[in-house]
Order: structure tokens, then C-alpha cells, then sequence
């Protein structure tokens, strides 16, 4: 037996990469995870190309049982993971043995969370991605949401297990706060709105309705006035796309979008904010600033650099990141709404489950020094943590 | 003619080249030339791109490229798209079994013309229609050039299912369902011809900027059709637009 059983499915479960590029002129939506964000920290923890394949899990109800030794990382919204009924750390590796059923009990924080599996999930391609296309059919496992009794096989794990141990990106977890300042950057039809209707978009308090899915994300709030027609000729959108239709309430596209849509765009989420905004549920509220495309670009470069640097970082097997660098200041210039009672609390159970196979050596829990490095080496069976100087300054 | 190409941004990581504000074929096939011309001369940077009616949508890595660079690059290439030689659109023949349970809305498009079944099916297959963009579902086609005589409103209730293949018609435009999916077309047919296969080598039929054709089939050649197709054999014809000139 190998891989692992869907136990409960929950609320909609589903397999997704980086999505499916190429196929947007035959009208065939992106797909992948909605949060890339916490979906690349998933695999880089266990070791995986930056384009496997994870489990997106949304809100709650999901639980699955490992049939194999491996290691998992969940990264996104705070779903609490429990690992046999006991809650399991985020943005860390953990390793599960046969029989460990994985469970999320509320949501704390955000909507979705990433389940990494090192190796990936093993379903086949279809045009290039892994991602489960809902409405279309295909992608994914069997083109549809998981369900109760699916098994789902892992792909080769691409380090030595060991390797895995002890990885933590906890201090780079990105905070998902229920009430979200989102940038734009204006356009493609911004003209198509009186200046009052902009104007009211840039100041009003917009919530995340119900109605809303990976496809997109209807808001409520203050009445966006179109300056004459409330309908365009059909032309492309883009992820972050916020079109407004006759009803002057705006629509989030997100990643199950159409390729195309009629109604008039009054401007674009950037890049680096789309994780926040995909971690938005029912309820959340939303508010717009606008920004240059300049900014939006070297907000994004910003993010990515940090991406790289941690990827980078854990390939060269250092396990943590210096918990003394400057965490990332993904926001540029706008104030951050600070949610209530969201201190990030440090990981919290860190018992090591494959210490019931073989003994672990003695753990080094205190954070590492600024300019330390933190290293597994296995010698005859066993197993010893190593700290060293770095060298270079970073 | 290329009229002036407005770049509008849509975010940080796509950018819409607009060549004009209707629907015209005129205006379509310079967005055929846009497209065909970063095929073949590509920006570094750019992922994909997305025809439409009127624009090109195209989506870039901010990564590898800034969207001001972008501009500029594509700007270099405007003079270009003058006198492009685009290679003839290709039209693709599709097999229809009109009228029957494969098209209950025939009749009614039929009375509403003010015309016999027969004529309706005679218009609706003699034209060449130009597809001017796929969206909505997968391989779904947006497609010119309807007479207008065999317009006919949507239906009043929506169907929560229509079958893929089904050919229908809604107001002045015409369509085939690629997927299985509700809507509000009034049927007139049948193909049983895919547009979409996911699994497939090749998972579209058609492409944005070439051309389809109506061809009525009798249910004996529907029957031959579906079976060849099943077997994995092709059975349906593609050639060159014939009456048009390659270039714009």
C-alpha cells in the first residue's frame, strides 16, 4: 500500500498545481492553487519542484490517512491541522508513518490550506497541468473535487527523508487578516466608470459574499456607477481581474476564471497581494488602493526575490531561515489592518512522529543565533543535529 | 490597414492591445496578425496570449519583463503587422444533423424566420463562419457572420443541460457546445464531431481566426460519422479558405 486515502473529503477538496498555461486562447481556464504563495513554501518544504502537484483543502472537513512513510508540510490559511487528533505545526515538515490520519478541525485564519506531500501528488496531466478544472471535468483526480474512499498515489520523493527534518518556513507565514487592503493597479476599463463610481470604489468597504468560489469572488458593498454601458465586447481577463456588471457590485476573478468576460474592468489586484485575497472567505471584508504598475512590479520582485531565497536556502539543506532577518515587508507602503488576537504563535507541537520508528537525536529547540546554521547528518543509523558558524554574511 | 494599437494594463502580469472598440472582421484579423506575429517573432517574457474580438489579451512574467519594456517591444513590431503575409485561415467542415430530437428547437426558429425547416437549414449551412474568438468553455466557438434572417431570440428558461455537439443559434450569432453545460440557445443540431478532447494529442478542433462550415448530414452518414469517429478516425474535412487574400 502506498500514498494516501481520502477519509472525509470536506467541504471541496482538490488536487492543483501552478495551473494550466498555454490554453487560454481555446478558452480553457488557468486552474492551480489559488494562494501561490503558501503553495510554493508547501513544496519547497518537502522538497519538491516549485510545480507539483498539492491538495487544496478549503475551509474544512477534510481528512485523509497516509498508507506510507513520508513527509508533509501544510502551508495557507490556519485550518488546524491535527495529525491522530493532535494539532500538527504549519509552514513545517512533519513526518507521517502508515495509519496517521490528518485532519482539519475550524478555520482560524484564511479559507484554504495546502497539503505537500514530498513527491507530489501522482495524477496524470492533462494539457500540461495537474490542476483540477472543476466545471470543465478534467485535471486533477478524475476532473473532480476529491471524495470519501479516493486514493491518491505520491510521486518519487526527490530527497533523502532525512534531508526533510526540522524544516521550518513558521517565520515566513504570511498573516491572513479578515479584513484585507488589497492594491490595484487601474484598467483595462477603468474609463468605462464615472469618476464618482471610482471614487466609491477606492473608499467603500466591500464583503466577500457567499457567492463565492474559485472562480470568483462576489463583493457587496458601496454601488459602482458604469458611465454609460455596463457591458463591453468580450476581451481577456486576468487573475485579480475586478469586473463590474450592470449591478455596479464588483466580481473578483480568480483561478477558475473564464478566459474571456463582457462586463467592464475597473482595475487589477496586483500580483503579490493575491495570495491574501485568495485566503478571503465569506464575510471578510475587502478595501482597494490603487497603485502604479511600477510599484505593483517591484512589489512582486520583492516577493519573488524572498521566494528564491528560501527556496534556496532549504536546497542548500539549511532548515531554517535566520529567524533574525528582517521579515519581508510584503505590503510596500500600505498600512496592514492588524486582525485581532492573530500573534503568530511559534509551531506548536513539535513532536517528531517518526521518532516511534527509530530514536531521534536530542533536538536543538532553541532558535538559531544570527549568522548559525542548522544541520541533520546521519551516521551509522543514527542521527545528529549539527550547528554551524555561517560563513558568509547574508 | 492597422488602425493605432491602444495598451491598456490589466494588473501587473497582463496587458490588452486593443485595435478597436466593435465587432468586424477587419478588426479581428489584425488581432490574428498581433497574435501570429508574436508566434513567430516571440517577446521574450510572454506566457500566452489570448485573442478576442477586438484585443489581444497577453499575459507576461513581470519576472522577465516590465510592462513598459513590454510596450515597447511590441510597439518595434506594430510596422510590421502592415504588410504581414498571414497564411490563409483554414475551414473546417461540420458534419450537422439539423432538426428531429437533435435540434427541438428548429421548428421555432423556423416559425420565427417566417420560413420553412428546410430553408432555415439551407441558410444556416451555406455560410463560412469566422470564428472569432473561443471562450466561455473550452474550444467553445464565437462565431460571425450569421444571416440574419434565421435570427431568433434565447430561449425564455434556460436548459440545465445541453448536450455537447449541440449547434444552436441565440439572437444573430450561431455556436456549438464544446462541453456539456445549462444554457440558453435554441438548438438546431447536431454534431458528432468534438471540439474539445482534454485527453487528446491535439485537444481543439478549431482555432481563433479560421473559419467553420455547416454541412447537413442525413442520420445514416450522422451514424457512419460517429462510428468512424469513435474508432479514432477522423471524419471531418479541413481546407483553406478559398475567396481570401493571405495578407490584411
Amino acid at each position: 500500500m502506498s500514498g494516501l486515502k481520502i477519509i472525509k473529503s470536506g467541504l471541496l477538496s482538490t488536487i492543483q498545481d501552478g495551473g494550466r498555461l498555454g490554453y487560454q486562447q481555446y478558452g480553457v481556464p488557468v486552474s492551480g492553487v489559488m494562494d501561490f504563495y503558501a503553495y510554493r513554501l508547501a513544496n519547497y518544504l518537502v522538497g519538491n519542484a516549485e510545480e507539483d502537484a498539492v491538495i487544496e483543502v478549503t475551509m474544512m472537513g477534510f481528512a485523509a490517512e497516509f498508507l506510507q512513510d513520508t513527509v508533509i508540510a501544510v502551508t495557507g490559511g490556519d485550518l488546524t491541522p491535527t495529525l491522530n487528533g493532535r494539532p500538527i505545526g504549519m509552514w513545517e515538515t512533519v513526518f507521517v508513518v502508515p495509519g496517521d490520519k490528518l485532519a482539519f478541525q475550524r478555520v482560524k485564519t484564511g479559507c484554504r490550506c495546502y497539503v505537500a506531500i514530498a513527491g507530489g501528488i501522482a495524477v496524470p496531466k492533462v494539457m500540461g497541468s495537474r490542476s483540477t478544472y472543476l466545471r470543465g471535468g478534467f485535471g486533477g483526480h478524475e476532473g473532480r473535487a476529491l471524495r470519501n474512499g479516493d486514493e491518491l498515489k505520491i510521486g518519487k520523493r526527490k530527497n533523502k527523508i532525512e534531508m526533510l527534518r526540522d524544516r521550518s518556513l513558521a517565520d515566513q507565514a504570511m498573516e491572513y487578516p479578515s479584513a484585507i487592503i488589497l492594491r490595484v493597479v487601474p484598467g483595462p476599463q477603468e474609463e468605462a466608470f464615472t469618476n464618482e463610481g471610482i471614487r466609491d470604489f477606492y473608499s467603500g468597504v466591500y464583503k466577500v459574499t457567499m457567492d463565492s468560489d474559485r472562480m470568483g469572488f462576489r463583493l457587496e458593498g458601496k454601488k459602482i456607477t458604469h458611465r454609460n454601458k455596463s457591458e463591453i465586447i468580450s476581451d481577456g481577463v486576468a487573475m485579480g481581474a475586478i469586473q463590474v456588471p450592470g449591478q455596479g457590485q464588483p466580481i473578483l476573478m480568480m483561478a477558475d476564471r473564464q478566459t474571456s468576460g463582457g462586463y467592464p474592468k475597473i482595475g487589477n489586484v496586483v500580483t503579490s497581494d493575491l495570495p491574501k485575497l485568495a485566503q478571503a472567505k465569506p464575510g471578510d471584508t475587502l478595501r482597494f488602493q490603487k497603485i502604479t504598475v511600477e510599484e505593483a512590479e517591484e512589489a512582486f520582485g520583492r516577493m519573488e526575490k524572498k521566494l528564491n531565497q528560501m527556496k534556496k536556502t532549504l536546497s542548500n539543506g539549511k532548515n531554517m531561515l535566520n529567524p533574525m532577518e528582517e521579515k519581508p515587508d510584503w505590503n510596500g507602503d500600505v498600512k496592514e489592518e492588524k486582525p485581532v488576537n492573530h500573534k503568530k504563535e511559534p509551531p506548536k507541537l513539535k513532536e517528531d512522529l517518526s521518532s516511534r520508528e527509530k530514536p531521534t537525536p536530542e533536538k536543538n529547540k532553541v532558535p538559531l543565533k544570527p549568522g548559525q546554521r542548522k544541520f541533520i547528518v546521519r551516521i551509522n543509523e543514527k542521527e545528529y543535529t549539527v550547528l554551524l558558524e555561517n560563513r558568509e554574511k547574508e | 490597414m492597422v488602425g493605432k494599437i491602444d495598451y491598456k494594463s490589466a494588473g501587473d502580469h497582463a496587458l490588452v492591445a486593443e485595435f478597436g472598440n466593435e465587432i468586424s472582421k477587419a478588426i479581428n484579423d489584425q488581432v490574428r496578425g498581433l497574435s501570429y506575429l508574436l508566434e513567430n517573432e516571440p517577446v521574450k517574457g510572454i506566457v500566452e496570449t489570448v485573442p478576442t474580438y477586438r484585443s489581444l489579451m497577453i499575459h507576461y512574467n513581470p519576472l522577465i519583463i516590465d510592462q513598459m519594456s513590454l510596450i515597447a517591444e511590441l510597439k518595434k513590431r506594430e510596422e510590421k503587422l502592415e504588410n504581414l503575409e498571414l497564411p490563409p485561415p483554414m475551414v473546417t467542415e461540420i458534419p450537422t444533423l439539423y432538426g428531429g430530437e437533435y435540434g427541438p428547437d428548429l421548428e421555432d426558429v423556423a416559425n420565427h424566420a417566417g420560413m420553412t425547416e428546410g430553408e432555415v437549414i439551407k441558410i444556416h449551412s451555406s455560410g463560412e463562419y469566422l470564428i472569432y474568438m473561443l471562450g466561455f468553455t473550452p474550444g467553445f466557438p464565437y462565431l460571425g457572420g450569421m444571416d440574419s434572417r434565421i435570427a431568433a431570440p434565447r430561449l425564455k428558461n434556460p436548459r440545465r443541460r445541453i448536450d455537447k455537439g449541440s449547434v444552436g443559434i441565440a439572437d444573430k450569432q450561431t455556436g456549438i457546445y464544446s462541453l456539456d453545460s445549462p444554457g440558453g440557445w435554441k438548438l438546431i443540431g447536431w454534431t458528432p464531431v468534438s471540439l474539445f478532447e482534454p485527453g487528446a494529442e491535439k485537444p481543439f478542433l478549431l482555432k481563433a481566426g479560421d473559419y467553420i462550415k455547416f454541412r447537413p448530414i442525413n442520420q445514416d452518414e450522422y451514424e457512419k460519422i460517429r462510428q468512424a469517429i469513435e474508432a479514432g478516425r477522423n471524419k471531418w474535412k479541413t481546407y483553406p479558405k478559398k475567396t481570401e487574400k493571405g495578407s490584411m
